[in-house]
């Protein structure tokens, strides 16, 4: 598992945050998000601990716990082997180690430039 | 078996049986698969086909469909039917699954929305309750001509027959790897004690050539694909 960075934001596990969560930073979330989330132009890392049910719009995304809600990132999007991912993935690049499960589509036609 | 006979089966032993990879770390076949073949044809002359994929989650596949420029949907059918919160009784008091909530919970897709669906093994595995509704639901997502590729076994494989998830690798080859449950999948004496053993799924029932056309009587055409591993494949068009 991948540890955030030294400097990165980030949300720990005891966090709980409910509603809509927007920024112009990477973020590294290892607590429960319930609503949506924003990081046009940076990335979001859920941790392994992470409980994610939102919609994420955002360039990257690396899921290593779990997540319920669509994915849109303009760059790539990454799946690690622990994560759990229930929902649809709009993006231009996909990596998905084994062990990944996900539930939902995966589309990688180019998204609208913005 | 006269040459007469052997020419008639050549022509329907389409696919040959696994081979073992040497050094993949977990044991993994590969098969050429007939069904596959000509499936394939399908999705390298078309495009932004929507192919639903109802194994488990691979990355093989998602590339393969990704990278031709489809759109590909990965739903685990045999997993989500582990879970206990299915478990109901028939109008007999026996122990079945709810395929209303089932159906409620997964295979929830706009009718006649896919081109191309993956059912692989699933009915060969699936509870017993569950194997009509969901061929019903596939019926209707899938495109007026829309294909669906599944797989039998022939009553020679055995009760024991290990459970595959397949890997497209090749336009008529598939690599084929156990499916091992996860620990939080393996849900104990509720749900999964009707298809689940240890940390696989158990093989529920050998269909034969009747019961296939039965299963999927409400499709337009069906074809069969026989194979050295006793291994059935059918071709099905709605």
């Amino acid at each position: 598992m991948s540890a955030p960075a030294s400097g990165l934001a980030q949300i720990g596990k005891s966090v709980f945050i409910k509603g809509e969560l927007s920024g112009s930073e990477d973020l590294y979330l290892d607590g429960q998000v319930e609503g949506s989330i924003a990081l046009k132009g940076n990335s979001l890392t859920v941790g392994p601990n992470g409980q994610v049910k939102a919609s994420i719009d955002a360039k990257g995304v690396v899921v290593q716990g779990k997540l319920e809600g669509n994915i849109q990132a303009s760059e790539r999007v990454e799946l690690r082997k622990s994560a759990i991912v229930t929902g649809d993935i709009t993006t231009q690049r996909i990596l998905i180690e084994e062990g990944a499960s996900l539930k939902g589509k995966v589309d990688t036609h180019r998204t609208d430039a913005k | 078996m006269s040459s007469v006979s052997q020419t008639f089966m050549k022509l329907f032993r389409g696919s040959s049986g696994p081979e073992s990879i040497p050094a993949q770390g977990a044991q993994k076949l590969t098969r050429r698969s007939s069904g596959l073949g000509e499936l394939s044809r399908s999705w390298e002359s078309a495009e932004g086909l929507c192919v639903l994929d109802l194994g488990s989650t691979s990355p093989t596949n998602i590339r393969h469909f990704t990278e031709h420029g489809h759109r590909i949907y990965s739903e685990d059918l045999l997993t989500a039917s582990t879970d206990p919160e299915l478990l109901t009784k028939d109008e007999h008091g026996i122990a079945a699954l709810d395929s209303r909530k089932f159906l409620a919970e997964n295979l929830v897709y706009p009718a006649a929305h896919f081109d191309v669906v993956l059912g692989w093994n699933l009915p060969d595995y699936l509870d017993e309750s569950l194997v009509k509704p969901v061929v019903g639901r596939l019926w209707s997502v899938l495109k007026p001509g829309g294909m669906l590729l599944a797989f039998f076994h022939t009553r020679d494989a055995g009760p024991d027959s290990p459970c595959h998830r397949f890997h497209i690798v090749g336009a008529d080859t598939l690599e084929m790897q156990k499916i091992v449950l996860r620990p939080e999948a393996r849900r104990g004496p509720t749900g999964t004690v009707r298809t689940a053993v240890a940390d696989g799924f158990q093989l529920q029932r050998v269909f034969n050539n009747r019961h296939i056309e039965n299963l999927f009587r409400d499709f337009a055409s069906i074809k069969f694909f026989l194979a050295r591993d006793n291994i059935r494949e059918v071709l099905v068009v709605r």
